[in-house]
């Protein structure tokens, strides 16, 4: 039981692992201890109590049944425990292990908050392990790649300037045909809204921004999109630990919106990249807040539901389900306004899966897990079993998941479980169901 | 026996009780300027009203998911908390103590009672060794310093019972029982019992960032 029976080899946790000795390790454990936590940590591992009321948890638990070493508290017991107990003086080969716990088996997702009486939060220890880890060199390859494009472009998939604003003149050539007077406005002084993506969506989604496009032409938004570096709202730097790039390309991005003048920035439907703008990446820049407004899709479109903005030609057929993302519902409970926005798409009632609103179960993505690439993919979809058969007891056929990453981590648990659900955005029914004029 | 008990009773209390005191103070003071100087950021956050809704939230058994999805442990948790608590501060000849020290009395509850009290916080002190040896979750997570506390409290009711049920020699039970009590209140600000001084800050923390920040409920 426990990691050690389960290490998965990865190039950059390989490689990473290879450069430290004993000193290294206990150098930089004990330099982000001091230099960077207080009294949190410490109150949290002191007051922990071992009890195990938060193994019920955590899905990883729940789909291990009767393997402690996945339970909330077990992976700070085998993580953060150890490098506090210790001291910082483990081997190397400890460190590949404490690194596959913080990056591939948490998704920082706080569900077990609900369970903790004592109030311990395992997604902060998690992360300060990941800090440590990102500090060590020891990060898995394919989330550190994502993680070197944001510090080599500003973005998180290599896109490049002249790719991202032909990406934009492409989408809005498309859109033109089917709806003659739309725009992508680039760069528009002083407008209402701020539109921010992230790079996977000019990269392989650009369907989204075509749709987001459509949605703010028929509402009749006044609408901008940068053409310069920060449109790119995502942040793999805040998951690998690397929060000095956090804080960087956070201030790029809002810089990107203050230098426009807009009155605020309305996100696409990201779940961790509103965790960036909302929670992390600002407090790194010291803005207790975001420095200008900052709303997520889900909010938006039930804003421009209750203005009367969007004017369905038909609903969506349902039933369905929703799927919570965990970054914009127990991170900033929009779990309600989902709820009505769905009622007003949708013909037919939600059934709820058994773990709903603010008490969700994630869709094991989340965290930069799923970014941690295809040597992990096995454990993230097996970690995913009881939201499986969460979502297979509803028996709809449609999950409603106004998130990137759920969608990603949807898609594989939907396909190894074989439950034949289809997977939407808001804004893919939003757009089917919109009325939009004949041309 | 006397010279003993004179000493467990007065000088040994008083330390007993200063460490506890000024543990205390102490420990809660020197978190209080770590958190000022590296947890700026979480301090920042914190609301006396989303503290408060968290603390009450919590404190109604099976409100919190997490205790309505461990049933046996939350009565569990909630009885011996209560009875832990209830039972030394009205015991009837630990009034007398605070009279014939202090001159200060106030209302007890009758010895029987007590008595069961004493027992359901024994049986949940075995109730929780059980969890620690038999359900694997928690048997993976504890340490030494989890039976020490579960020991430490479970040793002033046991000896208490036995002093007061007279079932082994009475005068060393209750110089036992005593040393025990001073014991367990010393112990407080230094062992994993420290959970009495910090878990108020660390839920209301969680309390103040889930309903300022991220408007979702905590529990
Ligand atoms: S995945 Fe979620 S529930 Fe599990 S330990 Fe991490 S934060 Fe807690
Ligand atoms: S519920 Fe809280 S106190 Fe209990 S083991 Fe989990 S983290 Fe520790």
């Amino acid at each position: 039981m426990g990691i050690q029976e389960r290490l998965i080899e990865d190039v950059g946790l390989r490689r990473g692992v290879s450069r430290l000795t004993p000193e290294i390790i206990e150098k930089i454990v004990n330099a982000v201890l001091k230099g960077e936590t207080g009294a949190r940590l410490k109150t949290y591992a002191e007051t922990c109590m071992r009890c195990g009321l938060c193994s019920e948890a955590c899905h990883y638990a729940l789909s291990h049944p009767g393997d402690p070493s996945y339970t909330p508290a077990g992976k700070v017991h085998q993580t953060m425990s150890v490098l506090l107990d210790k001291k910082g003086r483990v081997d190397p080969e400890a460190i590949y292990g404490i690194a596959q716990i913080a990056y591939t088996e948490c998704n920082l997702c706080r569900r077990c908050v609900h369970f903790c009486p004592v109030g311990i939060d395992t997604g902060y220890i998690m992360s300060t392990v990941r800090r440590i880890c990102h500090k060590l060199g020891v990060t898995p390859q394919y989330i550190q790649d994502t993680s070197h494009s944001h510090s080599a472009t500003v973005n998180q998939m290599w896109v490049k300037d002249d790719e991202w604003t032909d990406t934009l003149m492409w989408q809005e050539d498309e859109a033109r045909d089917e709806l003659p007077g739309l725009r992508i406005p680039l760069d528009k002084e002083g407008a209402d809204i701020y539109y921010s993506v992230i790079a996977p969506e000019p990269k392989f989604r650009t369907q989204l921004i075509y749709q987001a496009a459509a949605i703010m032409h028929m509402a009749g938004a006044d609408w901008t999109m940068t053409s310069e570096p920060g449109w790119d709202n995502s942040d793999m730097c805040m998951f690998t630990g690397d929060f000095e790039m956090m804080g960087r390309i956070k201030r790029v991005h809002f810089e990107s919106a203050q230098k426009l003048k807009v009155k605020r920035i309305v996100m696409g439907e990201c779940g961790h990249a509103f965790r960036s703008i909302y929670d992390m990446g600002n407090r790194w820049d010291a803005w207790k807040m975001s420095p200008i407004p900052v709303i997520h899709s889900i909010a938006y479109f039930w804003e421009l539901m209750t203005e009367g903005k969007i004017k369905l030609a038909k609903k969506y057929p349902g039933p369905v389900t929703v799927h919570d993302p965990c970054n914009v519902v127990r991170g900033r409970g929009l779990h309600e306004k989902l709820r009505e926005l769905v009622r007003f798409l949708v013909d037919g009632d939600i059934i709820e899966t058994a773990s709903n609103r603010e008490h969700n179960l994630c869709c094991t993505a989340g965290g930069g897990v799923i970014n941690c690439g295809p040597p992990f993919k096995n454990v993230r979809v097996a970690g995913s079993k009881a939201k499986a058969d969460e979502l297979k007891a509803t028996g709809v056929k449609t999950i409603v998941a106004p998130c990137h990453n759920c969608h990603g981590g949807l898609e594989d648990t939907v396909h190894a479980y074989k439950l034949g659900m289809e997977i939407k955005f808001l804004g893919d029914i939003i757009y089917e169901c919109m009325e939009k004029p004949e041309v | 026996m006397n010279a003993a008990y004179e000493f467990v009773t007065g000088p040994l209390a008083w330390l007993a009780w200063g460490i506890f005191l000024l543990g205390s103070a102490f420990r809660l003071a020197s978190m209080y300027q770590l958190a000022k100087a590296k947890d700026a950021p979480s301090l920042a956050f914190m609301s006396w009203s989303y503290s408060l809704r968290s603390i009450v939230n919590w404190l109604i058994p099976f409100n919190a998911l997490g205790w309505r999805k461990s049933p046996a442990m939350t009565v569990a948790t909630f009885v011996f908390h209560i009875c832990l608590l209830v039972a030394p501060i009205f015991l009837v000849a630990h009034v007398m103590l605070w009279d014939q020290f202090f001159g200060v009395s106030y209302v007890t509850i009758p010895d029987s009672v007590t008595d069961i009290l004493t027992l359901v916080v024994i049986g949940a002190c075995l109730f929780f060794a059980g969890r620690r040896f038999l359900q694997p979750d928690v048997r993976y997570l504890t340490t030494g310093k989890d039976w020490l506390a579960l020991v430490i409290v479970l040793a002033p009711f046991l000896t208490g019972f036995l002093a007061y049920h007279q079932l082994l020699d009475y005068d060393l039970m209750v110089i036992l029982h005593v040393v025990a009590g001073e014991i367990m209140l010393a112990a407080i600000p230094f062992t994993r019992l420290s959970h009495m001084v910090f878990a108020v800050f660390t839920r209301a923390y969680m309390g103040s960032e889930f309903g300022g920040v991220r408007h979702a409920r905590d529990w």
